[in-house]
């Protein structure tokens, strides 16, 4: 079966800075992968590179079996419909209310006459826990985890094949995150997306994944299914899933 | 040897500078002439661009006018051609006055505020959110900005110039004694079709300088509040830098015969 993406040899830095130092990795249909790790350690760049947002300097990255890397911004366009993606700061666009931020891809990306946008994104706005008032809101006026949940209705309004989520409960209250994990499990269901996670929340990258990678050092150091985290042979993974201060992974002080 | 190092490295910056800003250009340009074209975005930013900025133009565009018509009087006083003060307010105000002052204080509102707009935008990674909605930001923020600053600026700068002169008419009349009806006729007597038109074609220029170092400064820009901050001073600097470049060069080519 041909993975829904599948990264190869990938290779990014900045300057002299290596961030991906070799990322080799399948992820399946419909599965949700979660990449954990510490901050700086290019979780975000992972997910840029496959988003064609940032070039790797050497490797792979197919989507569907399609090249990403060196792609025609036009065929990259098409191949980014397939895509809906939950940011970390949210996102949501500061001069547009919320239903037209959850309608944003419908209208733009589809060509979706508004009114129907319009039906569409309250139905999504619906499906993550809020009312139809909050549509005529601007997003300014929303809390973070409100906010958090109206970017998951945008990800998720043009019923995208494939969901990546940057950090999907960062800054969110413990009551928040496990709303936002569980909406995140019920649409990914719901749609029978391919789910790409990055976090470094335990909690939630255990409830919302089936498999799971580490990234350490630019490289996939540990890849296995969810249940195997806790027994992995591995004290790097060991000291991140327990948050230990003591261990082999060094706090950097520079960059 | 450390001083040629630091001229190398100025001189690189530069090229390296100019290189974006072409290939920026370029592709600003292209998604100006592609479909689709989104009608709504352009007319919002004409309203923003023209509307919106027809006051701080035109009150520019009435003092002008009537320092110039006081000045040009009392400098004309001296040699006993007082007659010609119509005619150079007319033709320092449709030539010259009017397309830079108006693009100078447009490139302080509306520069700055694209600049802000979009790098704020681009930080809080509001540009890759249309990226990964399968929109691309060039179309969608680029070129509806430079549409609007080319349609929007020569609309101004034509308001520009009619409050101007009659700027100039009230100083003239009312305040340095010019018979009204003689003064409308030395205005228009001496104006020529190519007086307004190289005004209107400069201001399209600088309407596009305008949307255009804003937009790439605001897209480029890095770091949170303070790149943001850079952004908008070197927005609004390098558009006025280049509106008085581009304004000599315009000059010449109209009317250096």
């Amino acid at each position: 079966m041909t993975p829904k993406i599948q990264l190869i040899d990938v290779h990014k830095s900045f300057g002299r800075k290596t961030v991906l130092d070799g990322v080799t990795v399948d992820i399946a249909p419909a599965e949700s992968f979660v990449i954990i790790g510490g901050s700086g350690t290019g979780k975000s760049v992972t997910l840029k590179c496959i988003l064609g947002l940032m070039r790797p300097e050497r490797g792979s990255i197919k989507v569907d079996g399609e090249e990403m890397v060196g792609m025609r911004p036009r065929d990259r366009e098409r191949v980014l419909t397939k895509f809906g993606m939950l940011f970390q700061g949210s996102a949501l666009f500061d001069s547009l209310p919320v239903w037209e931020n959850v309608a944003f891809g419908l209208i733009q990306g589809r060509r979706m006459d508004r009114r129907a946008a319009r039906d569409k994104a309250m139905e999504k706005l619906a499906q993550v826990g809020l009312g139809a008032d909050v549509g005529d809101l601007s997003p300014s006026e929303l809390s973070g985890g409100m906010q958090k949940r109206v970017a998951l209705a945008r990800a998720i309004a043009t019923e995208p094949e494939i969901i990546f989520f940057d950090e999907p409960t960062t800054g969110l209250d413990p009551i928040m995150a496990d709303v936002i994990n569980n909406l995140i499990v019920k649409c990914v269901k719901e749609l029978g997306a391919t789910a790409v996670s990055i976090t470094h929340d335990m909690h939630s990258a255990r409830k919302i994944s089936d498999r799971m990678a580490m990234l350490y050092r630019g490289k996939l150091i540990w890849v296995g299914a969810t249940g195997e985290v806790d027994k992995a042979d591995n004290a790097y993974v060991d000291q991140f899933i327990h948050g230990r201060a003591e261990g082999p992974i060094k706090m950097e002080i520079r960059g | 040897m450390n001083l040629l190092a630091a001229i190398g490295r100025v001189f690189l910056g530069f090229l390296q500078y100019t290189g974006r800003l072409t290939v920026f250009t370029g592709v600003a340009l292209s998604h100006c002439i592609r479909p689709p074209v989104y009608f709504r975005l352009i007319a919002r930013q004409m309203l923003e661009i023209g509307y919106f900025s027809l006051p701080v133009v035109g009150l520019t565009a009435i003092f002008t006018g009537m320092v110039l018509a006081l000045q040009s009087h009392t400098g004309f006083a001296r040699f006993s051609a007082e007659g010609a003060v119509a005619t150079v307010v007319v033709i320092s105000m449709t030539r010259e006055l009017g397309p830079v002052l108006a693009g100078l204080m447009v490139a302080g509102r509306i520069g700055a505020a694209m600049a802000a707009e979009i790098g704020t935008m681009r930080v809080t990674e509001q540009v890759d959110a249309l990226v990964t909605l399968a929109t691309n930001p060039y179309k969608y923020l680029v070129a509806p900005r430079i549409i609007a600053g080319l349609l929007m600026l020569p609309c101004l700068v034509l308001v520009a110039d009619i409050i101007g002169v009659f700027g100039g008419f009230l100083v003239g009349t009312y305040q340095l004694g010019y018979n009204p009806a003689t003064y409308i006729h030395s205005s228009w007597e001496y104006l020529k079709p190519i007086d307004v038109i190289s005004g209107l074609v400069k201001a399209s220029a600088f309407g596009f300088i305008i949307s255009l170092m804003g937009c790439y400064n605001g897209y480029n820009s890095r770091g949170g509040a303070q790149g943001v901050g850079q952004a908008t001073t070197n927005a609004v600097v390098s558009a006025s830098i280049l509106i008085l470049t581009s304004n000599y060069i315009l000059t010449a080519l109209f009317f250096n015969k």
